[in-house]
């Protein structure tokens, strides 16, 4: 082998070493975020309910989370009999897959040493959008695969719901676009350094953020979100009073906890996503002394653990869809809704651009 | 450049693979299932080929949304494997003409014109007036709703009439089925949605209020 042909595996081999670091740093760091969000996810709801929620493991229950996986980890996995077999354990692995993947693209701060992101893609939101919906397939594969009535009928269900809250999804997305002029997740951030408040003659703060200026948005976002990562109170993939579980009905242990861990990993992306578009990312909410300071990945971590607080209280406070008005929701409020939000925001920022 | 070509190599196996895979799995399913694996291989082609924006389209309406249709209907057929296999020897002939006429089509084709000729000079067409700084969300932007918006629009109106015909075709208001208004349900209010009956006790005059409800709902 000549020199250049050995720098080049060298110059490979340090991309992909440097590559593969990141991703375990990410996803070992997320892991460990789920673990406590989940426990987060039930104290709130206990709390809402005035129960104390999950003492007995740990101090406050704070290793609850470890103790479920272990009891997932060592049960025995149940096949049924009737079950498609290759079908049956890929739908799991797919959901958890296509939900850690999301997480390639997410940046979660930006300063001198550069970005922190895995890979800066230029078209990285619809890469989000694509994974998204990606999520319904292995809930339709494990629906199919069980070869059971409540499995299916759970799947159907989540297939069409996931299909149309994408939509508006898309709309919402497609008006923050519109407002940044760009796919780049790190530059949708930078774009909300400036915004209403700094026009107004303000400090760069939390007013600059699309969260205000397109508030309407975010509320249907919001609520798009929880209806397309099935969370209560659009959870009737898996209506416990209708569909004893839904598309789980037949999985145990391991699989059962990769569809879990999955759900959880989507919903921590819809978050952060939620973060990015709307709350400024790693941006401090005041661009003063104090707050200034801290480094910037705090600032993302807060708000994105901000919005799944939101998360937690909306299926603790909410009383779950009929699956007609969730139906009517998506196509007969939202879609409308966002449709028309699209063209007003395309329509101003056209007489009011700077050309 | 060696990394390029050996992903080129895997995707192509893969997504050639698979499509044969879609019309040799006996399970419809399974055939779906391919199906949307090619599709993913001929996303990873595109981005080969530095249009992500493109492979990015292809996974969310394919694979994220018609797909997903596909799946949601071959999920509901209860297919008869016999019956398929009895359709199979008749129709047999018919399509192994047509597959043969496209097959010859693509033959001459390529015996006429080669693989890939002229499609590296079209490549960086739309890039030249925007220097090569621009994504290719912008060129594809700008090529399309400028010199292809006739083609884009009617693109749109002829998906419009399909949907539209869609429409026409399942939804039909039987007279004899009663539908939920919504706009009346709401606009319920406690003297409208109940009545108040006096009942003199041991004179129950239940069937007066029975009957009337029925008509409070649909209205």
């Amino acid at each position: 082998m000549t020199d250049s042909s050995w720098q080049l595996w060298w110059d490979y081999g340090l991309w992909f070493a440097a590559i593969v670091g990141w991703s375990v740093l990410t996803l070992v760091a997320l892991l460990l975020i789920i673990a406590f969000l989940l426990l987060m996810d039930r104290k709130v709801w206990a709390a809402v309910q005035m129960r104390r929620g999950p003492n007995v493991v740990g101090i406050f229950g704070l290793l609850q989370s470890f103790a479920d996986l272990l009891k997932f980890a060592f049960k025995e996995p149940v096949i049924p009999a009737g079950a498609n077999k290759g079908v049956f354990l890929l739908a799991p692995i797919a959901t958890a897959t296509f939900a850690l993947a999301a997480w390639a693209v997410i940046p979660v701060n930006e300063n001198s040493w550069g970005k922190w992101v895995i890979s800066d893609l230029n078209v990285g939101v619809l890469y989000l959008l694509a994974l998204s919906s990606l999520a319904v397939y292995g809930i339709i594969m494990g629906g199919w695969a069980s070869n059971s009535k409540y499995p299916f009928m759970g799947s159907l269900r989540s297939a069409a719901q996931m299909v149309s809250y994408e939509v508006s999804i898309g709309f919402v997305i497609v008006t923050v676009i519109l407002c940044v002029g760009s796919l780049n997740l790190t530059d949708i951030v930078n774009a909300q350094k400036t915004g209403v408040g700094t026009h107004a003659g303000l400090p760069a703060s939390a007013l600059d953020w699309y969260w205000l200026a397109l508030l309407p948005m975010f509320v249907i976002f919001f609520v798009s979100a929880l209806a397309e990562t099935n969370r209560p109170p659009f959870d009737l993939v898996e209506a416990e009073s209708e569909l004893v579980a839904g598309f789980m009905v037949e999985y145990s242990s391991t699989p059962y906890l990769l569809f879990m861990l999955g759900e959880y990993v989507s919903i921590v992306t819809m978050c952060a996503l939620a973060t990015i578009l709307f709350l400024g990312g790693w941006l401090p909410p005041v661009d003063v002394a104090p707050f200034n300071w801290v480094p910037g990945i705090f600032w993302f971590l807060a708000k994105s653990v901000f919005v799944f607080f939101l998360f937690a209280m909306a299926k603790a406070i909410v009383p779950r869809y009929r699956y007609d008005q969730l139906m009517r929701l998506g196509w007969k409020v939202f879609l409308p809704l966002s449709l028309v939000m699209v063209v007003l925001v395309a329509a101003i920022l056209q007489y009011t651009r700077v050309a | 450049m060696a990394l390029t070509a050996g992903f080129f190599y895997l995707f192509a196996t893969l997504s050639v693979a698979s499509a044969v895979m879609v019309i040799m799995a006996r399970n419809p399913v399974h055939a779906v299932l391919f199906l949307i694996l090619a599709f993913f291989n001929a996303a990873g082609l595109f981005i080969l080929l530095s249009a992500e924006f493109l492979a990015m389209l292809l996974i969310i309406v394919y694979v994220g949304a018609v797909a997903v249709l596909f799946l949601f209907v071959v999920m509901m057929l209860d297919v008869d494997f016999a019956e398929l296999k009895a359709g199979f020897i008749k129709n047999a002939p018919i399509g192994l003409i047509v597959g043969g006429i496209v097959l010859a089509e693509l033959v001459l084709l390529f015996v006429g014109r080669g693989f890939g000729v002229g499609v590296t000079q079209q490549l960086g067409a739309p890039i030249a007036a925007l220097g090569k700084e621009a994504s290719n969300t912008q060129q594809l932007g700008l090529v399309l709703y400028t010199k292809y918006v006739f083609f884009f629009e009617v693109a749109g109106l002829v998906l419009l009439v399909a949907m539209i015909g869609a429409i026409v075709l399942t939804l039909q208001h039987k007279a004899n089925v009663r539908r939920q208004s919504i706009a009346a349900q709401v606009a319920r209010t406690p003297a409208t949605g109940m009545e108040i009956v006096k009942v003199p006790p041991g004179g129950a005059v239940i069937p007066v209020a029975a009957k009337s409800a029925p008509d409070e709902v649909r209205s």
